[in-house]
């Protein structure tokens, strides 16, 4: 039988009294949203948090809306409603390419936005596609709200820029015109995590790229920003000879290691392809919404 | 820690450690072992109930944080000795074998019913792909939830 290790439960009835609670507790404690995360990780006692604080009563916190040339998601915000949001679709289909291979239909009833950025895990979708679309992570502590970018909220392996007494409130994304965005993504068999995969997002302007953004999954400590490719995209024309370009650098930027999901030369492989696959598609749909 | 949840409409209460999973608090209560616990890694979707009419695996939500909650389990679909659509599906269409994954399939199928009472093979597959079957091939699976959904749509006809 897997149990997790004796811990002291309370459940939040305000982002306030949540923040509190953490403040109190220090590092032993941990907020729990949807669990799929982090119960399986105390139940191999590789988390042992002495303190939860439940937040699944905080709806405040669960919202998908546009407002000020931005899109904001609450932390709460279930992967479900994620995938079943058109509003974000229209905007950022990133989202929905990737929902729709983020575990099964059953354990996305259940897990948050939140939740997956603070795993931090480098082979969860969210985090690149998050990075791709040049989101922001807005964290909440006792003095207030501050506004980290995504590879500054990025720092290691299940671990980010969420202080002790401090949590993920809220990812907001800025609307820039001529925008397109995809997610590939390679696993084993449904449900799987990726053996790799990738994010991308591109700003079209005038027939050049404005803009671009790409992550990846699986092939490295954490996420992978992928800059130097972005970097190169910055205003070009889109081409496949340029995206096969970007997929080269995918291929070498990555840092995969071997084990059961593959080799080392496989995944890079993979790191690449996916890459170019990604802007490509990303670029049709940009070109789609400008037309 | 006292907790006190919903389960098939009655409400259960108990003294249980914090760390109890939903899979376990359910088992531990008299007539309801139904719910099957298989991988205990939310893989397998053995444990699969509803809560708050949402299909979810109780083996990776603590049994605290369904107090308020509405939980239905595999106990709830026979009504005064009448089977679910879903359980005549499985009977007819024989798509079950060793019966390990079945509590967890038919609430899974259940779910999918509520939510979209006409769906297509694929709709089934993607919903059930939670769940793991290591019998029939998902074969028989597939054609159950179509029989239950076709016998539905037939029932709600004649009314």
């Amino acid at each position: 039988m897997q149990t997790p290790a004796s811990f002291e439960y309370e459940r939040a009835t305000s982002v306030e009294g949540a923040i509190a609670s953490l403040q109190k507790l220090g590092s032993e404690a941990r907020i729990i949203a949807g669990g799929h995360s982090l119960l399986p990780m105390m139940k191999l006692r590789l988390a042992n948090p002495e303190h939860l604080i439940d937040i699944n009563d905080l709806t405040e916190l669960s919202y998908i809306r546009e407002q000020d040339d931005e899109i904001s998601i609450g932390a709460l915000t279930r992967h479900v409603e994620l995938l079943k949001s058109d509003l974000l679709a229209q905007h950022f289909p990133v989202f929905r390419d990737a929902e729709n291979v983020i575990a099964d239909p059953v354990v996305r009833n259940r897990g948050t936005i939140g939740g997956s950025l603070c795993q931090a895990d480098a082979a969860e979708d969210l985090s690149a596609v998050c990075s791709a679309v040049k989101a922001k992570a807005v964290i909440r502590g006792a003095d207030g709200e501050r506004v980290v970018a995504m590879e500054d909220f990025h720092i290691g392996p299940y671990v980010t820029a969420v202080g002790d007494g401090e949590m993920l409130t809220e990812v907001r994304i800025p609307l820039r015109p001529g925008g397109g965005s995809a997610h590939e993504k390679v696993e084993r068999r449904a449900g799987d995590w990726a053996i790799a995969a990738a994010s991308a997002a591109i700003w079209i302007e005038g027939g050049t790229i404005a803009d671009a953004g790409i992550a990846l999954s699986a092939v490295g400590l954490t996420t992978i920003h992928l800059s130097r490719a972005e970097e190169l995209l910055r205003g070009k024309p889109p081409s496949e000879e340029l995206f096969a370009q970007a997929g080269e650098i995918a291929s070498a930027d990555c840092a995969p290691r071997a084990d059961g999901r593959g080799p080392i030369d496989y995944k890079r492989h993979l790191a690449g392809v996916l890459t170019t696959r990604a802007l490509s598609r990303a670029t049709a749909r940009a070109l789609q919404q400008e037309a | 820690m006292h907790v006190s949840i919903s389960i098939n409409g009655e409400q259960v209460s108990r003294e249980i450690e914090p760390r109890q999973l939903l899979i376990h608090f359910i088992r531990e209560t008299p007539d309801l072992t139904g719910t099957h616990w298989g991988c205990d890694t939310s893989n397998c979707g053995a444990c699969v109930v509803l809560m708050d009419d949402q299909p979810v695996k109780s083996c990776t939500i603590l049994a605290a944080m369904c107090e308020g909650h509405e939980i239905r389990t595999v106990e709830s679909l026979e009504v005064n000795g009448r089977l679910d659509p879903v359980q005549m599906g499985f009977h007819e269409q024989h798509a079950l074998q060793c019966g390990f994954c079945t509590p967890g399939m038919l609430m899974t199928a259940r779910a999918l019913l509520d939510e979209n009472p006409d769906p297509t093979d694929q709709e089934i597959r993607t919903a059930i792909s939670g769940a793991i079957c290591r019998c029939t091939g998902y074969k028989n699976i597939v054609s159950a939830v179509r029989w239950a959904a076709e016998y539905e749509a037939a029932t709600k006809q004649e009314v």
